[in-house]
C-alpha cells in the first residue's frame, strides 16, 4: 500500500525543516480569548455579507455571514456570546490595511446552535452536499482560502480522473497538517470518503512527504481499519512538494496547463485540513469554526500546535505559549518561505492560519542587501515551476510587464526558492508580486476602461437618437401647420355676405402697409443712391455718377409711383373704413380710432418732412461755411428755412388736429401724448437753437469783425430764449397734466407713473445743467471776444441756476413721494437716437410678427374671420404693420441725417 | 549573346508570373488591418473627461492619428504616454496638460443632503454614471464612475466631491524592491548569516 512517488518535479530546495521544535507538545487548547475578531474576508474572492447586528447574542455555530456571490464564503460563530462590534480591524495581510471585522464577546457557555449532520449523505446527490459544505463556510486550508463549493462545483463539469489530498506541508516550521493527521486520523479519512463520493474519482491518492513517519503510519492504519479505497504515497522531502501543481506532477506526472486549473485535467487537490473540516460538517454538522495552527519560533518558550476558535487574536495565543517579546525580530503569519511579516499582534487568527512564527534575530535575520544580479542561473535551476527568474527580473525591473508575462510569469508560485538561492540576495519574488499586482491593476483599469467606453458609446447613441427624434417631430409640426394653413386660407377666399364689408376694410389695410412699406424701402434706395453720387462726385468718378443719377432718377419715379398709389388707397381705405363704420354704426369708436391713426401718422409724416428740411438745411449750411461768397447757396438756405418753417406749421397744425381728436376721442390718457409732443417739440426746437447758436458763436469766433455775423448771434440767441420759454411752458403743462392724471389715477398705478415723473424730472434738470454750462462757456468766450451781449447771456446764467434750483426742489419732491410708492424698475435709457429707432423697428417688427402669429393660430383653431375682427386682432395687425412702417420710415430719415 | 537575352527573357516572364501571383494575392488575401485609430483609442483610458480638449476619447485618439500630440492625457498617465509611444513609433513626451496633473484615481461623491435635485450632473456625466431625476436626490453609482469631475463644476450647490479612492487590501499591490542602488556599498554592512 505505501508507494513511493514515481515522478519528480523541476529545482526545489532543502532550507532547514524545523519541524521538530513545534511536535514535542501535544495539540493544545487555549482558553478562549475574551474577543474574538472575525474579518469578513477570510478567503479568496467578495466577503462575506454580515448576517448579524450589534447587541445580538449568537450560538456557537450560528451563521453571522453569509456568502455574497458565487466565490464566497459563510461565516460562523466559533463559539457563544454577543456581537459587540462590527468595524474596521487590522486583519492579518500582508498590506497591513483594516477590514471590516464582526467581533464577538463570548459568554463562555459555549452553547451550541442545534447541529445538523448530514447522517444519510451516501444517498445524497452530490449538489445537496456541495449546498451543505457551502453553508457550513467550508474554505481550502491549505492557504489561499479556495472556497471548497467552488472547487467541487468544477467536479460536476468534468471528468475526474485522480483525487488528491495534500499532506505534503512542505514549509519548514509548519507541523499543523502533521498534528492533525496524527490527533484526527479517523476524521480525515472519512473526510476523504465524503469527497470520494462527491468526485466520484478513479484514484485517490495521498501525498505526504518522508518527514512525517507517524503521520504516515496512523493513516496506512486508519486506512487498513475504515477500508478506504485510498492510495498513501510517499513523496521525497523538497520544497515545495506541497505547491499544488507541483504535487500533482509527483503523484501523476501530469502537468497543469499555464492559466489553467488541475480541474482541466481531471484532477481534484484538497488539503487535508479541509478534509477533516468536511468530516466536521457532514458527519457532526460542524461548521469551520477552528483550526489548528502552529504555534513556533525560538521567540516562543512552549513551542507547539494549537487547535484554537476563528477570530482569536495572535497576541492571545503568543501569551498561552510563552512568547518572549525582546527576543522577537519578526512575527511572521505562514511559514518562513512565503509568509508575511505583520506589525500588529492583534490580528486574528483566520481560515486560512497555519503558523505563526516569532522568530528570533538567529532564525530570520533580516535580508542581505540586495546586490546586482551576477547571471549565476542558480534560480532557473530552483525554480519548481520550471520559469526563467533572471529574465523575469529584468522585466518587472524596467516595468516592462508585458514581456514578464509573456515569460508566463503568472504561473511563478511564489515558492521563494529563486531569492533563497539567490548569492546577490535579491528579493525576487517581491519584483514578481509588484509585477503582478501591477499587471492585475492594469487589467482591472482596460475592463473598467472598455465598461466606460460601451456606456460613453451607448449614451452618445441615446443622445443622437433623442435629437432626431425630436428633428422628426419638429418636421411633422411643421408641415402638419402648412397643411392647415393652406386650410384655412381657402375658406378666407369665400367670405359671407355680411362679412365682405370687413375683409375688403382688412385687405384695404393690408394693400396700405405693403405700398407703405414699398415706399419706405424705395425712399431708403434713393437716399443710397444719393449718397453713393455724392461721393462718386468728390471723387470724380464720371461714369459712376452717370449710372446712378440714371439710378436716382429712376427711383424717384418709382418713388412718386408709390406715394401716389399710397394716396389714392388712402382714400379708398378711409372709404371703406367709412363704409364698415356705417355698416356697424353701434362699434363707433373704431372710427375716431381710424381717423386717430390717420391724423397721428400725418403728424409723423410732417415731423419727417420737418427732419429732413432741417438736414437739407444743415447741409446747406455747411456748404455756406465753406464758400461763404456763395450767393446761390445763400438763396437755398433761405429756402430751405422756409421749408422748415412750412414743415414746422405743417407738423403744429396736424398736432392740433390731433389733440382735438384726442379730445373728441374724450379719454383724458390720450392728451398726455399730445402734451409730450408738444414738449418733445419745444425741446428739439431748443436743441436746435443752441446748436445754432454754438455754430454762429464759432464763426463769430473765427470772423469776430463780421457783423452780419453778430446780428445773427444775436437772432439765434433771440430764438433760443424763446425755445427756452417755450419748454418750460410745455414742461408745465406737462406737470400740470400729470399731476392731473396723477390724481385720477388709482393708488395702484402710481408708481410707474412716479417713476415716470421722476424720469423726466432728471432729464429735465440735466438738460437745465447743460444748457447751463453751455451758457457760461458761451460767457466765457464772449467775456474773452468783449462782446456786448455778455450782459444777456450773464442773465441767462442766472436764470438758468434758478431754474436748476428749481427742478431739483421738484425732483426731491418727486423723491419722496416716490420711496412712499413702491419703487419700480430702472429702464436703461437709449441715448442714441439711431439705436432708439432700429430697438423701436425691432420691437414693431416682433409686435407685427406675434400678431400674425397669433392670427394665424386663432385660424388654426377655426375662428372666423368675424371673430378675429370683434377680437379687435385684425386692427391689432393693423397698428403694428403701421408702426414699422413709421419706423422704417425714421430709420431712412435718420440715415440721411 | 542570345544567351543573355535568353536569360533576361526568362526572368522577366517569371518576374511578371510572381508579380501577378502577389498582386492578385494581396487583393484575394487582403487582411483588413486594425484602424490606428481604434488601437489608440484601446490604450487610452476612456474616462471621457474631456481634458485633453477633445469631448471624450475617441476624439483624441483621431486627433492622435492625424498628428496631436500624444502627451495630454492627464488620467492615462506616463504610462498611457509610454504606451502610446511604443505603438506609433515616436518619442514618449512628458504629460502636458496645461496645469492638470496625474492625479490618483478619484471618485465623484454627492453629499446627497445638499442636492437639490436640479439634474445637472447628470445630464454633464459621460458615462450615465449619476442616478436620480428632478427634484430627487441624486446619487453616483461609483463602480460606473471614471472620475473624470465633469459633473463637479454644472453644479450649482457645489455639492459634489472628489474623493479619492482609497486603497483597500483588495487593491493593495505590493511595492517594487529598492534595488541595489539603494546599497553600493552593502557589503560593509551585510549582517553576518550565523547558522541556524
Amino acid at each position: 500500500m505505501l508507494q513511493q512517488a514515481q515522478y519528480g518535479f523541476h529545482g526545489g530546495i532543502h532550507p532547514p525543516e524545523n519541524k521538530t521544535q513545534s511536535l514535542q507538545l501535544p495539540l493544545g487548547q487555549p482558553p478562549l480569548a475574551d474577543r474574538l475578531i472575525l474579518p469578513l474576508g477570510q478567503h479568496i474572492g467578495q466577503a462575506s455579507q454580515p448576517l448579524v447586528q450589534i447587541g445580538e447574542h449568537v450560538l456557537k455555530g450560528q451563521p453571522i455571514a453569509s456568502n455574497n456571490g458565487f466565490v464566497s464564503s459563510y461565516l460562523h460563530a466559533p463559539t457563544s456570546g454577543t456581537i459587540v462590534e462590527i468595524s474596521e480591524h487590522q486583519v492579518p495581510h500582508p498590506s497591513g490595511l483594516p477590514e471590516v471585522c464582526i467581533v464577538l464577546q463570548p459568554d463562555h457557555q459555549d452553547q451550541w446552535i442545534e447541529r445538523q449532520p448530514l447522517v444519510d449523505w451516501q444517498t445524497l446527490s452530490a449538489t445537496q452536499i456541495i449546498q451543505h459544505l457551502s453553508s457550513m463556510g467550508i474554505v481550502g486550508m491549505g492557504g489561499a482560502g479556495f472556497p471548497t463549493q467552488v472547487k467541487l462545483a468544477g467536479s460536476e463539469k468534468h471528468t475526474i480522473q485522480e483525487l488528491i489530498i495534500n499532506a505534503a506541508e512542505c514549509e519548514p516550521y509548519i507541523t499543523a497538517d502533521d498534528m492533525l493527521m496524527r490527533e484526527k486520523t479517523d476524521a480525515l479519512i472519512q473526510g476523504i470518503q465524503v469527497l470520494q463520493h462527491l468526485a466520484k474519482p478513479e484514484k485517490t491518492l495521498i501525498g505526504i512527504e518522508d518527514n512525517k513517519p507517524t503521520a504516515i503510519e496512523r493513516l496506512q492504519d486508519s486506512i487498513k481499519r475504515l477500508g478506504a479505497n485510498i492510495q498513501l504515497i510517499v513523496v521525497p522531502t523538497k520544497y515545495p512538494s506541497g505547491g499544488e501543481k507541483q504535487l500533482i506532477q509527483l503523484l501523476t506526472g501530469k502537468e497543469v496547463p499555464s492559466g489553467g486549473l488541475p480541474v482541466d485535467i481531471g484532477i481534484i487537490c484538497q488539503n487535508v485540513g479541509t478534509c477533516v473540516a468536511v468530516y466536521d460538517a457532514v458527519h457532526l454538522g460542524q461548521p469551520l469554526i477552528s483550526r489548528i495552527t502552529t504555534l513556533t519560533g525560538n521567540a516562543i518558550s512552549a513551542a507547539q500546535n494549537v487547535e484554537v476558535p476563528l477570530g482569536t487574536p495572535v497576541s492571545h495565543l503568543l501569551q498561552y505559549a510563552d512568547f518572549d517579546a525582546t527576543e522577537l525580530e519578526r512575527l511572521v503569519i505562514g511559514g518562513p518561505m512565503m509568509g508575511f511579516t505583520i506589525a500588529d499582534t492583534s490580528v486574528p487568527v483566520i481560515k486560512t492560519t497555519n503558523c505563526i512564527l516569532a522568530a528570533t534575530k538567529k532564525e530570520l535575520p533580516q535580508p542581505a542587501p540586495e546586490q546586482a544580479c551576477i547571471r549565476c542561473g542558480m534560480c532557473e535551476q530552483a525554480c519548481p515551476a520550471g520559469l526563467l527568474p533572471q529574465q523575469l527580473l529584468w522585466f518587472s525591473k524596467s516595468q516592462e510587464h508585458d514581456k514578464a508575462e509573456h515569460h508566463n510569469l503568472f504561473d511563478c508560485i511564489e515558492c521563494g526558492a529563486c531569492s533563497y538561492v539567490c548569492p546577490s540576495s535579491i528579493p525576487l519574488v517581491q519584483y514578481y508580486r509588484h509585477s503582478k499586482s501591477t499587471i492585475r491593476e492594469a487589467r482591472e483599469a482596460a475592463v473598467k476602461a472598455d465598461h466606460a467606453k460601451v456606456r460613453f458609446e451607448a449614451r452618445k447613441a441615446r443622445i443622437e437618437a433623442e435629437a432626431a427624434e425630436k428633428e422628426a417631430k419638429r418636421q411633422a409640426n411643421r408641415a402638419k401647420a402648412a397643411a392647415s394653413t393652406t386650410k384655412a386660407a381657402a375658406p378666407a377666399t369665400k367670405p359671407a355676405p355680411e362679412k365682405a364689408a370687413a375683409t375688403s376694410a382688412s385687405d384695404a389695410q393690408t394693400i396700405l402697409k405693403k405700398l407703405k412699406v414699398e415706399l419706405a424701402l424705395t425712399s431708403t434706395k434713393l437716399n443710397k443712391a444719393q449718397k453713393n453720387l455724392q461721393a462718386a462726385q468728390e471723387s470724380g468718378d464720371s461714369d459712376t455718377v452717370a449710372t446712378l443719377q440714371g439710378q436716382i432718377a429712376e427711383l424717384e419715379q418709382q418713388k412718386q409711383a408709390v406715394q401716389q398709389q399710397l394716396e389714392s388707397t388712402h382714400v379708398e381705405s378711409t372709404h371703406v373704413d367709412n363704409a364698415t363704420n356705417v355698416a356697424t354704426p353701434q362699434t363707433n369708436k373704431p372710427a375716431i380710432n381710424a381717423s386717430t391713426s390717420v391724423t397721428s401718422a400725418e403728424v409723423k409724416k410732417a415731423k419727417v418732412a420737418l427732419a429732413i428740411a432741417s438736414t437739407s438745411l444743415k447741409k446747406v449750411q455747411k456748404q455756406l461755411a465753406e464758400t461763404p461768397d456763395d450767393e446761390a447757396l445763400k438763396e437755398k438756405e433761405t429756402a430751405q428755412i422756409q421749408a422748415i418753417a412750412d414743415a414746422e406749421k405743417a407738423l403744429q397744425d396736424a398736432q392740433q388736429a390731433e389733440t382735438k381728436l384726442d379730445a373728441a376721442d374724450g379719454a383724458s390718457p390720450a392728451k398726455k401724448p399730445a402734451i409730450s409732443d408738444a414738449l418733445k417739440k419745444a425741446k428739439v426746437d431748443l436743441a436746435i437753437a443752441t446748436t445754432h447758436l454754438k455754430k454762429a458763436h464759432e464763426k463769430l469766433a473765427a470772423d469776430p469783425d463780421n457783423e452780419e455775423l453778430k446780428a445773427r448771434v444775436t437772432s439765434r440767441e433771440e430764438k433760443l430764449a424763446a425755445a427756452k420759454q417755450a419748454l418750460e411752458q410745455a414742461q408745465t403743462q406737462d406737470q400740470t397734466h400729470e399731476k392731473t392724471q396723477e390724481a385720477t389715477k388709482e393708488a395702484t398705478n402710481t408708481a410707474p407713473v412716479n417713476t415716470d415723473a421722476l424720469k423726466q424730472a432728471k432729464i429735465d434738470l440735466a438738460m437745465a445743467k447743460a444748457a447751463n454750462k453751455k451758457v457760461e462757456k458761451a460767457i466765457e468766450k464772449a467775456k474773452e471776444l468783449d462782446l456786448p451781449e455778455l450782459a444777456g447771456l450773464e442773465q441767462q446764467h442766472q436764470a438758468g441756476l434758478a431754474r436748476i434750483q428749481t427742478l431739483e426742489q421738484s425732483l426731491q419732491d418727486m423723491n419722496q413721494g416716490k420711496t412712499q410708492t413702491a419703487p419700480a424698475a430702472k429702464k436703461v435709457q437709449v441715448d442714441n437716437p439711431q439705436k432708439q429707432l432700429k430697438i423701436d423697428h425691432a420691437l414693431a417688427k416682433a409686435a407685427l410678427n406675434k400678431v400674425k402669429r397669433e392670427i394665424e393660430n386663432r385660424r388654426k383653431d377655426g375662428a372666423s374671420e368675424a371673430e378675429l375682427n370683434t377680437q379687435g386682432l385684425l386692427d391689432k395687425l393693423a397698428q403694428c404693420e403701421d408702426k414699422l412702417a413709421a419706423t422704417e420710415r425714421q430709420m431712412a430719415a435718420s440715415e440721411t441725417e | 549573346m542570345t544567351a543573355v537575352l535568353l536569360a533576361i527573357g526568362t526572368l522577366l516572364i517569371f518576374a511578371l508570373i510572381f508579380g501577378g501571383i502577389l498582386g492578385y494575392a494581396s487583393i484575394r488575401f487582403h487582411v483588413e488591418g486594425d484602424p490606428i485609430v481604434d488601437q489608440i483609442d484601446a490604450l487610452l483610458p476612456q474616462t471621457q473627461c474631456g481634458q485633453c480638449g477633445h469631448p471624450g476619447c475617441r476624439p483624441y485618439a483621431e486627433a492622435i492619428a492625424n498628428g496631436e500630440e500624444i502627451n495630454r492625457c492627464p488620467p492615462g498617465g506616463q504610462a498611457t504616454i509610454q504606451a502610446l509611444a511604443d505603438l506609433l513609433d515616436v518619442e514618449a513626451l512628458p504629460l502636458d496638460s496645461d496645469g492638470a496633473e496625474e492625479q490618483p484615481k478619484r471618485v465623484a461623491i454627492i453629499r446627497e443632503d445638499e442636492c437639490i435635485g436640479c439634474t445637472k450632473c447628470i445630464q454633464a456625466c459621460p458615462v450615465d454614471a449619476i442616478l436620480g431625476a428632478a427634484k430627487q436626490m441624486h446619487t453616483v453609482i461609483a463602480d460606473e464612475c471614471t472620475g473624470c469631475d465633469l459633473c463637479v463644476d454644472p453644479c450649482p450647490v457645489d455639492c459634489i466631491d472628489m474623493e479619492e479612492i482609497a486603497v483597500t487590501s483588495k487593491t493593495w499591490g505590493w511595492e517594487l524592491p529598492t534595488g541595489v542602488a539603494a546599497n553600493i556599498i552593502a557589503t560593509d554592512k551585510t549582517p553576518k548569516v550565523e547558522a541556524y
